[in-house]
């Protein structure tokens, strides 16, 4: 078994809720082949009457989880994000249709997944997902705020998706500001009038860095970590709308379909208010590391303070 | 009940299935033609269920993998007392329980949200692992049609099955030999069903599906045996027992005629 990560990656996260799950025993963990990947390992070695291997065959698992839902079960199956989507269909009519509980995480979320190359980058999950009618669309930032809000899904009666990173990214919580953190409820890391950063996953700790920059600017920025895409916090976008002269999305995710889009669908209704998407273009990604991929596609820290800089100015 | 009892029970679904696909005006025929005789040996003498409580925990389960035939569901879920006959005369009307595929959301006494082929077993492999942690000694039943094993998901859950050794996980195959477009043979022929199973590990039976005497012995079979996943390739007509719909593919999928539905109903007499 591969060493776990020394923390910050948001996939660690999910390995350690389902520690802390484990206590309640309707919890069992389904893999397809890549637990020391996604970090279901962990729960795998100590509880392996709980765990379900499938093999590599991701549509079957999904249809398993759904039925041991319906036998009172809370499944929690996980494989690379990419390979959650061969089984989309599954999601949808297996899953959803019915409404079950089942959740589903997908890590290796984005180009930030680095040097395996376009394969293993999802760029289009989080816009699949959002799709399906009741499903609970996640995509948390760190190791700690993954952890909690995975937690959360003990209580959550709908079907959901996560989206983990497998790379370390700067810790935007410690153990006591996560416990704040609520499914559907965006966090508000950082406070300022002129604009409002709306971000996820690994590019919430871009977006701060681009708050800094910006600040040394005289610029001041709101920072959101919109961890919950669906149901999305739309109080807090239009609290953000009212008094920022207007709201910059950032994500690893394409720029069709994802949290731009999901702010966009909803400003579209409240009088236009101004809005920049930072996010991967319509294009795939390649080999490399997730700095140069993120430089290549546009979405590093500079690029979210140009865009912020673009729409005040 | 006896075979006799079973028998006529099956005749009076078949008539259930005719008109109620004829007022909906639409629905699948033939197959559930096919299968009604084992649905109505399996709810008449099997299945552990409990009407007043549908979603008693600790009940058998049957998924109806070939959620097209719901006709033939709802024809036996009536007959059991899950359904009126006024929701069974409801299919695929707006706001019915009875929805045009098979839908456990929406219908007491259904397992599985079916419609698209190639999931059920999965679906019904998730029960069996459930009710084995739970120390249950309920049964899973699923039904699939031959055509449908043409999906891949089908044979990820059958290695699955066998590798977890979940004796009471019972299939049965539906081995009416047409599908959609046209027979089995003429799409992608899927041959051999019962070694291919067989070869994954799992016990297999193949009997005649419109036979009630082999039908009845064979699910006592697989309900007995938990020692490995088991199937039971039945070997039946599409559209058995109406005489211009059997065998002939383009009964699939096509309601009845005013006319059609009165030559039925006489044969169904």
């Amino acid at each position: 078994m591969s060493a776990p990560s020394t923390g910050g990656a948001s996939r660690d996260g999910y390995g350690s809720a389902l520690l802390r799950l484990s206590s309640d025993p309707r919890v069992v963990v389904l893999e397809a082949d890549l637990g020391k990947s996604t970090k279901s390992c962990h729960f795998r070695e100590l509880y392996p009457e709980r765990t379900i291997s499938l093999g590599i065959a991701e549509q079957n698992m999904v249809l398993v989880a759904s039925g041991m839902a319906s036998s009172g079960k809370i499944p929690f199956a996980s494989t690379f994000a990419i390979f959650t989507e061969r089984g989309f269909e599954q999601v949808r009519n297996g899953v959803a249709r019915p409404g079950l509980a089942v959740h589903l995480c997908g890590s290796h979320g984005g180009v930030h997944t680095g040097t395996d190359g376009s394969s293993a980058q999802s760029i289009e999950d989080l816009a699949l997902y959002r799709t399906i009618p009741g499903m609970t669309v996640m995509h948390p930032c760190d190791d700690l705020s993954a952890e909690e809000l995975t937690v959360q899904l003990l209580n959550h009666d709908n079907p959901s998706y996560t989206r983990t990173a497998r790379n370390k990214t700067p810790r935007m919580y410690d153990q006591e500001t996560c416990k704040s953190l609520k499914i559907g409820k965006g966090s508000v890391l950082r406070e300022g009038g002129d604009v409002a950063i709306i971000s996820c996953g690994v590019m919430v700790s871009e977006s701060m860095k681009a708050a800094e920059y910006l600040s040394s600017k005289g610029i001041e920025a709101t920072v959101v970590d919109m961890h919950t895409l669906k149901p999305l916090d739309t109080d807090l976008i239009d609290e953000l709308a009212g008094r920022c002269k207007g709201l910059v999305t950032a994500e690893d995710h394409s720029v069709i379909g994802g949290l731009g889009s999901a702010v966009a669908e909803h400003v579209s209704y409240n009088g236009g208010t101004p809005l920049r998407m930072v996010g991967v273009p319509d294009r795939f990604g390649e080999s490399g590391t997730p700095q140069d991929l993120m430089k290549a596609m546009g979405i590093t820290y500079g690029d979210i303070a140009t865009s912020c800089e673009s729409l005040i100015s | 009940m006896d075979n006799a009892q079973l028998e006529e029970l099956a005749r009076q679904c078949r008539r259930h299935i005719v008109r109620m696909i004829h007022s909906a005006g639409a629905g699948h025929p033939g197959g559930s033609l096919s299968a009604i005789d084992i649905l109505v040996a399996l709810y008449a003498n099997k299945l552990r269920f409990d009407v007043e409580n549908p979603d008693w925990d600790d009940r058998d389960r049957f998924v109806m993998s070939k959620g097209h035939a719901s006709p033939a569901v709802y024809s036996i879920l009536h007959e059991v007392g899950f359904i009126s006959e006024a929701d069974m005369m409801s299919f695929r009307k707006m706001g019915s329980v009875c929805q045009g595929h098979v839908d456990m959301k929406w219908t007491d006494g259904v397992d599985f949200s079916a419609g698209s082929l190639g999931m059920g077993l999965s679906f019904g492999l998730g029960c069996a692992l459930a009710a084995r942690m739970d120390s249950s000694d309920r049964d899973i039943w699923v039904m699939v049609g031959d055509g449908e094993t043409q999906e891949g998901q089908f044979w990820e859950a059958a290695m699955a099955a066998d590798f977890h050794s979940v004796g009471r996980l019972n299939l049965i195959v539906d081995r009416n030999r047409i599908q959609n477009d046209d027979f089995v043979e003429v799409q992608m022929e899927v041959g051999d069903v019962a070694k291919k199973l067989s070869s994954f590990g799992w016990d297999v039976k193949e009997i005649d599906g419109h036979s009630m005497e082999e039908v009845v012995s064979a699910i006592e079979w697989s309900s007995s045996n938990i020692r490995s996943p088991t199937a039971i390739v039945a070997h039946t007509t599409k559209g058995k027992g109406v005489s211009f719909m059997e065998n002939n593919p383009s009964f699939h999928g096509k309601a009845p005629t005013d006319e059609e539905l009165r030559m039925s109903l006489e044969e169904l007499s």
